[in-house]
């Protein structure tokens, strides 16, 4: 991996923030209600609308606005949620904190469990453990994750099994066990369905990769089953598992938003649907722009990962 | 016929087609077929398990969630059909005209479809939700122009294939119009593996559809949308799984069966391109 295609691959991730980022203000331009209208009520006298949309800038050019939000979200300021009255900047930055601890141990176990899976599948093709994953899966990448997390909200939080919580967050700092505790249900439902589809790839990776000429060719060189699959197949299939996982981070963050409002888990997801009932223009920019980036950086990553470990690939 | 033969020997297409169909005949013949009013309420049989009067049992007010899954399969089967083929046909006319034109406009329309696909689908669908108001029209419009993009892209690669082959240089020779070029020559051949795509992009449009509905952003009450029939139920969660069970069984197997009949359709139509998408 050359210096040229980090620098070129950096670029393209700015180019893509700053697309994102016109997108993001673009749209929620186009929002019916003028903000000063939403805070002061609709019978608010022409005089006081002016005087507040020209405290807030919105009497400016859509440009000028666009120029000052920027220059203030590059600096971490976001402006005031029009819902709390508070700086939108900390707290969509401490729900992002909590949304990423619940998408990253979710994305852990989905790795703990899918790719073993997949790859266990993949070598075992055309058998019953096969079809059986192949089955469940298919039931996994069609069921939407607000059906699974409110059956099992229903069946493990319920008062026959009271198993877990049915809502709320625990700080680690807190009380850890607790706090895991709370986390279970909505990591639980975004690993199952994570798995589902991630298990699915890693599996039809395994078989094309056992078919391939290197692999056979280790196995007439005499070396062990364990061997091809563990020293041989399975590092090559990895590559592609990795691009799935980083695709499926966008996934994830349609998940999280779902998951968050059924378990009612204060995350940059359940910040969002709140800002959009409440029509609060600056946490729906902050939160959309927050959660866009995320994916790109994770595409970036996954791109980064794939050029290291592949030798072959000559990136310029 | 061709097709639709090589279809039904195809296991995944044969089921897929199987259970589309019966989905769309539920679709359209719903309403007839229910066998209680949907909205009629049964205070004697709250929260009855499925039993011959009420096939999957009732809910809170005591309505058939029977009746109302059939009749609820009109607005969650045909919005999201809806929503696919606006986004199919959005995405597929711009693939065609970027790949065909190529050079500054084809990378400038390549570059804003990156931006947009690096906004996951679901968030990009609330975000124009946030800028046009909640409804369910809303929601397919905002659905149709979450799939544009990817759509875009495919229809486009399938162009820069088809552009350089021999039947479009002879109308290029014979100086058809680009539009007559577009629409004629071009597009007609990106059908397949476009149509393909957008049999797995309804599966996806169900499950989007749902789930806007279910946050409380896409159809209102009391319609009987499945998604917001499982929101409606989270009050009552714990009294019975029927009303959460029934709509959520339903939207399963309407996504199985497209995903299946995409499926059968890629590897009847192209069985090489499949994974690109």
């Amino acid at each position: 991996m050359s210096a040229s295609f980090l620098l070129r691959r950096l670029a393209y991730l700015a180019l893509t923030a700053f697309l994102v980022s016109l997108i993001v203000f673009g749209v929620t331009q186009l929002l019916p209600a003028n903000a000063a209208t939403m805070i002061l009520g609709e019978y608010a006298t022409p005089e006081a609308l002016a005087a507040l949309n020209q405290k807030l800038g919105l009497d400016q050019p859509a440009l000028v606005q666009y120029g000052q939000w920027l220059s203030g979200a590059v600096q971490g300021d976001f402006g005031i949620s029009l819902r709390t009255s508070q700086p939108v900047g900390p707290s969509i930055m401490s729900a992002f904190g909590r949304s990423a601890l619940l998408a990253a141990l979710s994305l852990a176990l989905v790795c703990v469990i899918a790719i073993p899976l997949g790859v266990w599948a993949g070598t075992k093709r055309g058998g019953p453990t096969d079809l059986g994953l192949s089955v469940v899966s298919y039931l996994g990448v069609s069921l939407p994750e607000f059906v699974l997390a409110t059956l099992l909200l229903a069946w493990l939080a319920g008062p026959a099994v009271g198993l877990f919580p049915a809502s709320g967050y625990t700080p680690f700092s807190e009380d850890p066990l607790k706090a895991l505790h709370h986390l279970a249900l909505p990591v639980i439902t975004l690993a199952i369905i994570l798995t589902a589809h991630i298990s699915r790839m890693v599996r039809s990776e395994m078989v094309d990769t056992l078919e391939s000429d290197f692999v056979r060719a280790a196995r007439l060189r005499g070396l062990s089953k364990r061997q091809v699959i563990y020293n041989h197949a399975l590092r090559n299939s990895m590559l592609p598992a990795i691009t799935v996982i980083a695709l499926d981070v966008g996934y994830l963050i349609g998940g999280v938003i779902v998951v968050e409002e059924v378990f009612a888990f204060p995350g940059i997801g359940r910040q969002l649907i709140l800002a959009i009932q409440n029509r609060d223009l600056p946490m729906l920019q902050a939160g959309a722009l927050i959660m866009a980036l995320t994916y790109a950086l994770a595409n970036l990553a996954a791109d980064l990962a794939y050029a290291a470990l592949d030798k072959r690939i000559q990136y310029k | 016929m061709k097709t639709l033969r090589a279809l039904l020997r195809n296991p995944q297409g044969a089921a897929g087609l199987a259970l589309c169909s019966l989905v769309m005949l539920t679709a359209i013949l719903g309403p007839a077929i229910a066998p209680n009013d949907p909205e009629a309420f049964h205070f004697g049989a709250r929260f009855a398990a499925p039993s011959a009067e009420f096939p999957f049992g009732t809910d809170w007010y005591g309505r058939d969630l029977f009746s109302r899954i059939l009749v609820g399969a009109r607005s969650t089967v045909l919005l999201a059909l809806l929503a696919t083929v606006i986004g199919t046909a959005l995405g597929a006319i711009i693939g065609v005209v970027s790949g065909y034109l190529g050079g500054m406009v084809d990378e400038a329309i390549m570059r804003v479809t990156d931006a947009v696909m690096a906004i996951p689908s679901l968030l990009f669908a609330l975000m124009i939700l946030a800028a046009l108001g909640s409804s369910a029209l809303n929601a397919v419009l905002a659905i149709g122009i979450a799939f544009t993009p990817g759509m875009a892209r495919i229809s486009r690669s399938v162009t820069l294939q088809v552009r350089s082959l021999d039947y479009v240089s002879a109308a290029k020779a014979r100086g058809e119009s680009l539009r007559w070029i577009v629409l004629a020559e071009i597009l007609p051949n990106t059908i397949a593996p476009v149509i393909v795509e957008g049999t797995i992009r309804v599966a996806f449009a169900i499950m989007t559809l749902a789930t806007l509905s279910f946050l409380g952003l896409g159809a209102q009450p009391p319609a009987p949308e499945w998604g917001l029939m499982i929101a409606e139920a989270r009050d009552h969660l714990f009294r019975s799984p029927w009303p959460v069970v029934a709509p959520g069984a339903a939207i399963a197997i309407v996504a199985i069966g497209f995903n299946l009949l995409g499926d059968g359709l890629r590897d009847v139509l192209n069985p090489r391109t499949g994974d690109h998408a």
